[in-house]
C-alpha cells in the first residue's frame, strides 16, 4: 500500500510536468492544426535557459521569468521564419518541418551547452517523510507550480478576450475568420502561451530529473499520449490525460520493466485512438 | 595507394547511398504515393537487419538462432517480418488522421526500439550481433565489397522498376487518389483502408529490405544504428529534397543528400580540436537547416512528381493530403 | 437601430476555388433595406455568390461595391468592419463556447460598448436567454442559427448574407426563422440570402435572382418569379 501511494505521488508530479507540455502541443493543435513535433525540445531549451541563471547563483525567481521570455522569443521567431509561410500549405508539411525544427533545437543545445548530464543545483536534496511517503521539496513546487500555471491559464481562457477568441479559433477557425477574430494575433498568444507552458515544464523536469539534450524529446511521446488522451486540442482534456499518463507510467513499473514507461503511455494513447477516439472529455465530433 | 584508398571510398559511399535509397523508395509509396505519415521508418530499418541478421547468422547462444540460413532467405525473412509488423500497425492507425499515425509510428519507433535493446534473448541487447555475412563474400578475391555494392544497387533497381510499373498501373492510380482526395475516391467505391494498408506494407517491407542490407553491410548491428531520430529524419530530407512522389527523386534525394551528410563530415573534419565532440550535433543542425530551406524554396523537390493529376471529382473544398491545403493565415 | 441606406452592387464576377470558375459573369443587386434572394439548381453557385461578395473566394474578374465602397479583394475580417456580416450554412457557431461567448466572439472587433447590442439580441431571440451559459454546440439545430444570426448581428451590419438559413430545419422552427428575418429586415437592416425552400422565402423577397451556371438567368421580385410558370417547372419542384 504504501508503495503504491509513493508511485502516486510519482505519478503525480510526472503527471504535472506531462499536463503542461500537452496543454501547449494541445493549444498549437487546436488553433494552427498540425502536431507539433518541436514542443518536447521546446521544453529542453526552457530548461537550458533556466540553467544559465541558475549558474550565475541566482534564484529560481529569476530563472522562471527568463526561461519564459527566452522561450516564448524562440517559439516566436520560429513561427515567424519556418511556419508562418508553410502555414498557406497543408498542415502535414508544417509538421515536416517541426520534425526538423525539433532537430534543430536540440543540436544548438548540444552546441552551446554540451551534451553531459547538468543538474541545477549540486547535492542531494533530504525529503519529507509524511506518513512514510518520501516528498522532495522540489516535488512540491512542481505540483504546485503546474496547478498555479493551470489555473492561471484557465482564468485567461475564460475570462479575457483574447482567451475567449482562442478557444473559438480552436473551435471553428473558418467562422473566427468571418466573424473577424485577427488570427494572426491569437496564432502569437497561442506560442506565448504554449512556448511558457512548455519552458515551465522543462524547468520542472530538470529539477526533477537532470538536464540533457533530449530530455525534451524523450517525454514528446508522454506528452502526445496526454494530449490524445484528453482529446487532442482541447486544453482542459490535456490536464486529465497528463495526470493518467503520469500515474499510470508509474504504476507500470510494479509489472514491467522501467525501460518500458514510454511504451505504457504508447499503449493507453493507442488504446484510446481505437475506443474513444475523441479523448476522455468526449465531446463533439 | 591514393587512388585505391578513394576507390573504396567511393564504394563505401555508394553502398550506404544506395541503401538509403532503397528506404527513400519505400516512404516513397507511403508518403509520395499514397500519403502516410510514417515517422516511423527506423522501426522498419531495424526489423529487417534484425530479422536478416538472425536468420542468416551462425547458431548463438547469445540471440535467437542464428539459423545460418543463406542471404536470400534472410532477405525474404526481414521483408516478412517488416511487412507483418505493418500489417499490425496500420490496422490499428491508418484509419487515423495523418497527425495522429506520425504520432503513432514515432511511438512504434521508440517501442521498437527498446525492445531491441532490452530483448537480450532475441537480439543480446545492446552488445548486439556479430558476424553477420556478406554475401559473394570471397567469390572473387579483394572484390567483397565492390560486390556487395551490386548486390544494393541490383536490389534498389528491381525496387525502383517494380514501384515504376505499380505506380502507372491502375492501382497506383487509386494510391493516388487516396491520397488527394479520399472522399472522392471512398464514393468511387474504392475500399480506402485497404489500400492505404496496401501502400504502408508495401512501403515497410522496402524497408526491411533496407534494413537486411544494411545489416549485411555492416556485419555487426546494435540498438546504436537506429537512432530512431536520425534514421528516420535522413530518410525524410532525402525523399522531399528529391522530389516526394517521384521515385527517380526518391533516388536522387538519397545520393544527394548522402554526398551532403558526407560532406558535413569532412567539414566538421576541419574543427579545432575542442569542438570534436559537437561536430555531430553540428552536422545534425546543418542537416535540419537544409530542409527547412527545401520545405521554404523548393518544396517539390529537385525532380517534382509529373503523375497525371487525379482530378478530385468535386470543385474546391476538396482538402488535398498535400498541396494547397487550407491554414489559419489565408 | 438605423441602417445607412447603401447597396450591393456585383458586376460581371467571375470566380472560384483555384479550377474552373463557378460564377461565370454574375450581376446582382441588393438595394438599402430590401430583402433578397438567390434560388437555383444545385451546383449553380449560390453559396459561391455569397462567399465571394464576402471575400471567402477569389473574385478573377468582376467588382462588389457596397455603399459606393469597392469591396473586391478585401478581406473578410476587413469587410466585417463595413457593415456587412455573413452567418455560414454549416458550422456557423462556437460549439465549446456558450451562447453568451459566441455573441461576444461576433463583436471581437469591436471596441466600443456593444451591451446594448446583446441586449437587442436576446430581445429578438428570447429563447437564448435561458441558454446564455450553455454550449451552443449543445443547442437544437433552430436554436444554433438563432445564435449565430445574433452572432452576425452583433456588428450591427446593415446588409447581412445568409447562407441557407433553414437548411435542415423543421418546418415550423423554418417559419419562425423566416419571421425573425423579416423581423431583422425591419429594422432596415437588408438581408442577401440562399434559400433550398425557395417557395416560402419568395413570398416575401423583395427582389429574387435565379441562378444557372454561376450567371443570373431571372430576376424579378419574389412573388412575381414564383408565379412565372417557366421558373416554376424549372426549379420549383414543377409547382406542386
Amino acid at each position: 500500500m504504501a508503495e503504491l501511494l509513493q508511485l502516486l505521488v510519482y505519478g503525480i508530479v510526472l503527471g504535472s510536468i506531462i499536463t503542461l507540455g500537452a496543454i501547449g502541443v494541445s493549444l498549437v493543435f487546436g488553433i494552427l492544426r498540425f502536431a507539433n513535433f518541436a514542443h518536447g525540445d521546446l521544453m529542453t531549451v526552457g530548461a537550458y535557459f533556466a540553467l544559465v541563471v541558475a549558474n550565475l547563483q541566482l534564484s529560481m525567481w529569476v530563472a522562471f521569468p527568463v526561461a519564459f521570455l527566452g522561450t516564448i522569443g524562440a517559439a516566436l521567431v520560429i513561427d515567424r521564419v519556418l511556419f508562418r509561410p508553410l502555414r498557406r500549405t497543408a498542415p502535414v508539411i508544417l509538421l515536416i518541418s517541426s520534425f526538423g525544427v525539433a532537430l534543430i533545437l536540440r543540436s544548438l543545445v548540444q552546441l552551446i551547452w554540451g551534451s553531459a548530464n547538468q543538474v541545477y543545483e549540486a547535492g542531494i536534496q533530504m525529503p519529507y517523510v509524511v506518513m512514510g511517503l518520501r516528498i522532495k521539496p522540489d516535488q512540491i513546487t512542481i505540483v504546485l507550480g503546474a496547478v498555479v500555471l493551470v489555473t492561471a491559464l484557465h482564468l485567461f481562457l475564460q475570462n479575457t478576450k483574447m482567451g475567449k477568441a482562442m478557444r473559438a479559433m480552436a473551435d471553428n477557425v473558418d467562422l473566427a475568420r468571418v466573424t473577424g477574430i485577427d488570427t494572426e494575433r491569437v496564432v502569437v498568444w497561442t506560442w506565448v502561451i504554449a512556448a511558457g507552458l512548455a519552458a515551465a515544464a522543462g524547468i520542472f523536469l530538470g529539477m526533477d530529473t537532470r538536464l540533457h539534450p533530449v530530455m525534451g524529446w524523450k517525454l514528446l511521446l508522454p506528452v502526445f499520449a496526454a494530449a490524445i488522451l484528453g482529446g487532442i486540442g482541447k486544453p482542459y482534456g490535456a490536464i486529465a490525460g497528463g495526470l493518467v499518463i503520469g500515474i499510470a507510467q508509474e504504476f507500470s513499473t510494479l509489472f514491467l520493466s522501467p525501460a518500458y514507461k514510454p511504451a505504457v503511455a504508447f499503449g493507453l494513447m493507442v488504446v484510446m485512438l481505437i475506443v474513444r477516439p475523441k479523448g476522455l472529455m468526449g465531446g463533439r465530433g | 595507394m591514393e587512388i585505391t584508398g578513394l576507390l573504396s571510398y567511393g564504394v563505401f559511399f555508394a553502398t550506404l547511398a544506395g541503401i538509403y535509397a532503397v528506404l527513400a523508395l519505400g516512404l516513397n509509396v507511403q508518403w509520395g504515393h499514397t500519403g502516410l505519415f510514417n515517422i516511423g521508418v527506423a522501426a522498419f530499418f531495424a526489423i529487417g537487419a534484425y530479422a536478416s541478421a538472425i536468420f542468416t547468422t551462425a547458431p548463438s547462444d547469445m540471440h535467437m538462432g542464428g539459423f545460418g540460413m543463406p542471404f536470400l532467405i534472410g532477405i525474404v525473412a526481414a521483408m516478412v517480418c517488416s511487412g507483418v509488423i505493418a500489417l499490425l500497425v496500420g490496422l490499428i492507425t491508418l484509419n487515423l488522421r495523418s497527425d495522429y499515425l506520425a504520432i503513432a509510428t514515432i511511438g512504434i519507433a521508440e517501442i521498437i526500439r527498446l525492445f531491441l535493446k532490452n530483448e537480450g534473448w532475441l537480439t543480446n541487447g545492446v552488445r548486439g550481433i556479430p558476424g553477420i555475412p556478406k554475401p559473394l563474400s570471397g567469390v572473387i578475391e579483394g572484390a567483397d565489397e565492390l560486390l556487395f555494392l551490386g548486390v544494393v544497387l541490383a536490389a534498389m533497381l528491381v525496387v525502383y522498376l517494380a514501384l515504376e510499373r505499380g505506380y502507372r498501373s491502375p492501382w497506383g492510380r487509386v494510391l493516388r487518389a487516396v491520397r488527394e482526395n479520399e472522399d472522392a475516391t471512398r464514393a468511387a467505391g474504392k475500399n480506402i483502408l485497404s489500400f492505404r494498408l496496401q501502400g504502408f506494407v508495401l512501403g515497410s517491407m522496402i524497408m526491411g529490405l533496407g534494413g537486411a542490407l544494411y545489416a549485411h553491410f555492416t556485419t555487426f548491428i546494435s540498438p546504436e544504428a537506429f537512432d530512431p531520430m536520425f534514421a528516420t529524419f535522413l530518410v525524410w530530407v532525402m525523399l522531399i529534397a528529391g522530389g516526394s512522389g517521384n521515385n527517380r527523386g526518391a533516388i536522387l534525394g538519397a545520393f544527394v543528400i548522402w554526398a551532403v551528410w558526407s560532406g558535413t563530415e569532412i567539414l566538421t573534419g576541419m574543427l579545432p580540436e575542442t569542438m570534436v565532440t559537437q561536430a555531430g550535433a553540428l552536422r545534425v543542425l546543418l542537416i535540419g537547416v537544409l530542409l527547412q530551406v527545401i520545405l521554404l524554396l523548393r518544396p517539390q523537390g529537385i525532380l517534382p512528381e509529373k503523375a497525371p493529376e487525379v482530378r478530385g471529382g468535386m470543385d474546391g473544398d476538396t482538402e488535398k493530403a498535400r498541396g494547397a491545403g487550407r491554414g489559419p493565415s489565408e | 437601430m438605423t441602417a445607412n441606406a447603401r447597396a450591393l452592387t456585383v458586376e460581371n464576377v467571375f470566380g472560384g476555388y483555384g479550377g474552373a470558375d463557378i460564377l461565370n459573369g454574375l450581376d446582382l443587386r441588393v438595394g438599402p433595406g430590401e430583402i433578397a434572394l438567390i434560388i437555383g439548381p444545385n451546383g449553380a453557385g449560390k453559396s459561391t455568390a455569397i462567399k465571394a461578395i464576402f471575400g471567402l473566394v477569389k473574385v478573377r474578374a468582376g467588382t462588389v461595391v457596397y455603399g459606393g465602397e469597392n469591396l473586391t479583394g478585401l478581406r473578410p475580417d476587413q469587410i466585417v468592419h463595413r457593415g456587412m456580416c455573413y452567418v455560414p450554412q454549416e458550422h456557423n457557431v462556437f460549439p465549446l463556447l456558450t451562447v453568451h461567448e459566441n455573441l461576444e466572439m461576433g463583436a471581437f472587433v469591436r471596441t466600443d460598448d456593444f451591451s446594448h447590442q446583446l441586449e437587442m439580441v436576446y430581445e429578438m431571440f428570447p429563447a437564448l436567454v435561458e441558454k446564455r451559459n450553455v454550449q451552443a454546440g449543445t443547442l437544437s439545430g433552430g436554436q444554433r442559427q438563432m445564435v449565430a444570426i445574433g452572432r452576425a448581428l452583433m456588428m450591427e451590419p446593415s446588409l447581412l448574407l445568409l447562407d441557407e438559413p433553414t437548411a435542415g430545419l423543421s418546418p415550423i422552427v423554418m417559419d419562425s426563422i423566416f419571421e425573425k428575418i423579416r423581423e431583422i429586415n425591419g429594422m432596415g437592416i437588408a438581408i442577401l440570402m440562399v434559400e433550398q425552400n425557395a417557395k416560402k422565402a419568395l413570398t416575401f423577397a423583395d427582389r429574387a435572382y435565379v441562378l444557372v451556371m454561376g450567371r443570373k438567368r431571372h430576376e424579378d421580385s419574389g412573388p412575381n418569379i414564383l408565379a412565372d410558370p417557366e421558373v416554376a417547372e424549372m426549379f420549383l419542384g414543377g409547382g406542386k
